[in-house]
């Protein structure tokens, strides 16, 4: 017998909204349940005060310290080396065997896991340049690793940038770099700062690359060659150590809430863009 | 008459499509010069050449020479950054820059280095006056330029180039979606300019070409076909087709 | 108006060169010392008592991954199996079924999920899968199983972003045309659309491998970690990603360079995986 293909139809419908609805549920229950058991351990002293006692007692003011420092450090390199890899490849070179090169790379770098991140960071930055488990290593590790998001995404927004603003640009004496500059970044900023804004969230919720890099120290970070502690890699000692699930559902409350909040920030600039070109 | 530019066989190829087919002609310093003639005819092409703008463009292959005050500007040492300073360029659209009215006009002698900003500011309204835009948008020179009208944008477009402080101002079809108003404004603007510039306009109006234009060269298929003062050319001309191409019946 | 011979236009684009060229130096880096800590101990002890060696006893000279390959390989089709339907059933409803409000609010939520942490993955694995796990269906609850519900989960953006795209850009006049033979909805979807865009929602999958694959941190903290082949998906194993992790920290001389090879395994893997999504696919780019 054969089925009534309105009643499939309908039946498809239902299954296909409802799996939607349900993966997005995983993201609520996740979020709920961090808020729930974390919310009651997190107040401004916990924010403010170091760990004590392994994280035991007291607070993760310097795990959000060294978190903010890896992110904004990595980023600080990564965004002129993405950024000017994006402009050359849109700007200064026509497809060729060249570009064709670079984009394998960047694709390359991008597919890479970050524990291979990780056993790179050890072997090159802590070992073999000697710098030992710091600040620096990990920051040159997840450099690399968020280059091909900047990359990608400043690339997706430079192309957006309508050609007929250049063309003018140029057509009033602007050199290449000038127009570059002063036409297609400003236009394209935008969508550069939604790609930044998610290698944020990248390295601050990134574990296996910062731990055998930065290493996990829980003292503050005074220089670039000391080691620190991101809350990624504190809330994974406490768990899974076990030291202290209070303190545990508390970090991940402050670690997810910070990546949640610093993505929304990424979609709605990203939302402003596509709404003004389309 | 002094000549200004010397185009001399001149042949423009986009891979095997022949566009310009080897043109020659002279264009004369402080005239209004129209260069008509239906779609694919080569005036657009030949107009990117003499601003370099054909640059950008993919597998073209010039041939020929065209010469600015006696310079060959083809050639490879050639800067076209510098030239573009001497060859302004209204193109057929509006394209304001996503800045403001001032930014917009202010964009070219920001480039030249002039960061004096009473120089600018006097720059800046200048141009503005030039193109009959100045009454219209004194108060608001700070709100985006892509809230002024069609016409308005366009007249923009002119006082930028005028604020690169050109010798040559090339207008690619610079009316072709504005209404008759605004037409009569860049027209008035036009013959003012004269005065101090060459003007090479390009358009496929034959009564536009007729009302404010010197001289007139008829492109047809690659080809220059006529070329002469515009009076003569409209009441006398010497080839078939270009009379009946003015008498609307081609293009 | 002759150009000057050195300007600053020049300089900017040795530059941006350089720039562009950092990616591929990075590649090379990486590569280079990867392989050259991993690759001495394959020729010490040999290819094949690496990869096809069963015992892991790095103190005592054994370095067999062969168990961690299966297991990775496990996860990771254990992964598939529950990720790629759920993540393509998002996909569909998203580019075929919601409004553009409800597109508005699902796609941002759905990839917000890529933003949670690993670490908080395994996490919460251990402190509700695992025991659910346990409990229902015995063993220790730490197992393929879990390991498997919570790679699915954590690969579900890569294949729902992938193959959302690779449907929305199936041509609208595809559907007009089976809509105009009178066909239902689904049966346009399902026999128009996913058709059409099949080689993208390929490569959706096998992006998601490479992600599952090369996951950890949330691997280490459900699989459990025993060094043998599990035979149910109720056992525990040890994947390549974990052996690393495990022991990083730790092992020095012979013990360290195996866990290189154990990243050279992996790297190998993962290259190939990319090799196919990106490349090997002959993705239709329909615009």
């Amino acid at each position: 017998m054969r089925i009534n293909p309105r009643i499939v139809d309908a039946a498809a419908k239902v299954g296909l909204s409802g799996q939607a609805f349900f993966t997005v549920g995983i993201l609520i229950v996740i979020v709920a349940i961090i808020c729930v058991k974390g919310l009651p351990y997190v107040n401004m002293e916990f924010i403010v005060s170091s760990p004590e006692d392994m994280g035991r007692h007291g607070g993760i003011f310097s795990a959000i310290i060294g978190t903010g420092l890896l992110a904004f450090l990595s980023i600080l390199f990564a965004t002129p080396l993405g950024v000017g890899t994006a402009i050359f490849l849109t700007e200064y070179t026509k497809e060729s065997a060249f570009t064709k090169m670079i984009r394998f790379g960047v694709e390359s770098l991008a597919g890479i896991p970050s524990i291979l991140y990780g056993l790179f960071g050890f072997i090159f930055f802590v070992i073999k340049l000697g710098m030992g488990w710091s600040l620096l290593a990990g920051v040159l590790t997840m450099t690399i690793m968020i280059l091909p998001t900047i990359i990608r995404t400043s690339e997706e927004a430079i192309k957006s940038v309508p050609r007929n603003l250049r063309i003018v640009s140029y057509s009033l004496s602007a050199t290449k770099w000038e127009t570059v500059t002063k036409v297609v970044l400003p236009a394209a900023a935008p969508g550069i700062l939604t790609g930044i804004m998610l290698s944020v969230g990248r390295a601050v919720g990134e574990t296996a690359a910062v731990i055998f890099t930065m290493g996990s120290s829980l003292r503050l970070p005074t220089s670039l060659m000391d080691s620190g502690r991101t809350m990624a890699v504190h809330f994974y000692i406490l768990a899974r150590e076990g030291i202290s699930m209070e303190k545990a559902y508390a970090t991940a409350l402050v670690l997810v809430f910070s990546i949640l909040f610093i993505n929304v920030i990424a979609y709605y600039i990203m939302n402003k863009v596509t709404s003004r070109y389309s | 008459m002094d000549i200004k530019i010397k185009i001399e066989k001149l042949k423009v190829a986009f891979g095997k499509n022949e566009i310009l087919k080897g043109i020659s002609a002279d264009v004369f310093k402080n005239q209004i010069t129209g260069f008509m003639g239906p779609a694919g005819s080569g005036k657009s092409t030949l107009i990117s050449v003499i601003n370099r703008m054909i640059d950008f463009e993919d597998h073209v292959a010039i041939a020929g020479k065209v010469y600015i005050d006696g310079e060959d500007i083809l050639g490879e040492e050639i800067d076209d950054v510098q030239l573009r300073r001497r060859v302004g360029t209204v193109f057929a659209v509006p394209i304001p820059l996503p800045r403001s009215i001032f930014e917009n006009v202010a964009y070219g002698p920001r480039l030249q280095g002039i960061s004096d900003r009473i120089k600018i500011r006097e720059i800046v309204r200048d141009s503005l006056k030039k193109a009959f835009l100045w009454d219209e948008v004194k108060d608001r020179m700070n709100t985006s330029a892509l809230k002024l009208s069609g016409g308005q944008q366009q007249r923009l477009c002119l006082a930028r180039t005028l604020a690169l402080v050109p010798e040559i101002i090339l207008l690619d079809e610079p009316c072709s979606g504005l209404d008759p108003i605004s037409t009569a404004k860049i027209e008035e603007a036009l013959d003012e300019l004269k005065k101090d510039y060459t003007i090479i306009l390009v358009s496929n109006n034959t009564k536009q070409i007729a009302r404010i234009t010197d001289f007139v060269s008829f492109f047809y298929m690659g080809d220059l076909i006529e070329y002469g003062p515009t009076e003569r050319v409209f009441t006398n001309p010497s080839i078939k087709q270009t009379e009946d191409y003015i008498q609307g019946k081609f293009g | 108006m002759i150009k000057k011979s050195f300007t600053k236009e020049n300089f900017v684009k040795w530059v941006l060169t350089a720039f562009a060229l950092s990616s591929l130096l990075f590649l090379f880096l990486i590569f280079a010392f990867i392989l050259f800590e991993g690759l001495p101990l394959f020729l010490k002890i040999g290819l094949s008592k690496i990869i096809a060696g069963f015992k892991w006893a790095p103190t005592k000279g054994s370095f067999g991954i062969f168990p961690m390959i299966v297991s990775s390989f496990l996860v990771t089709f254990g992964a598939l199996i529950i990720g790629a339907p759920m993540g393509l059933s998002c996909a569909i409803y998203l580019s075929e079924y919601s409004g553009k409000r409800m597109k508005m609010f699902l796609k941002p939520a759905l990839e917000l999920l890529a933003g949670i942490p690993s670490v908080v993955y395994g996490f919460l694995g251990v402190i509700y899968i695992v025991p659910l796990v346990r409990n229902y269906l015995g063993g220790s609850g730490f197992s393929l199983l879990s390991t498997s519900i919570i790679l699915g989960v954590m690969i579900l953006p890569t294949i729902i972003s992938i193959s959302f795209d690779a449907l929305t850009s199936v041509p609208r006049t595809y559907r007009e045309g089976s809509f105009a033979m009178g066909a239902t909805k689904w049966q346009t979807i399902y026999r128009v659309v996913i058709p059409s865009a099949k080689s993208g929602i390929l490569a959706s999958f096998i992006l998601g491998m490479g992600r599952a694959i090369g996951e950890t941190m949330a691997v280490i903290m459900i699989a459990g970690n025993a060094l043998r082949i599990p035979v149910s998906i109720l056992d525990p194993l040890r994947t390549l990603t974990g052996n690393i992790a495990l022991e990083l920290a730790y092992a020095t001389g012979d013990h360290r360079l195996g866990l290189f090879s154990t990243g050279v395994v992996l790297l190998v893997i993962i290259m190939i995986l990319n090799y196919i999504a990106n490349f090997g696919i002959k993705r239709k780019v329909i615009k």
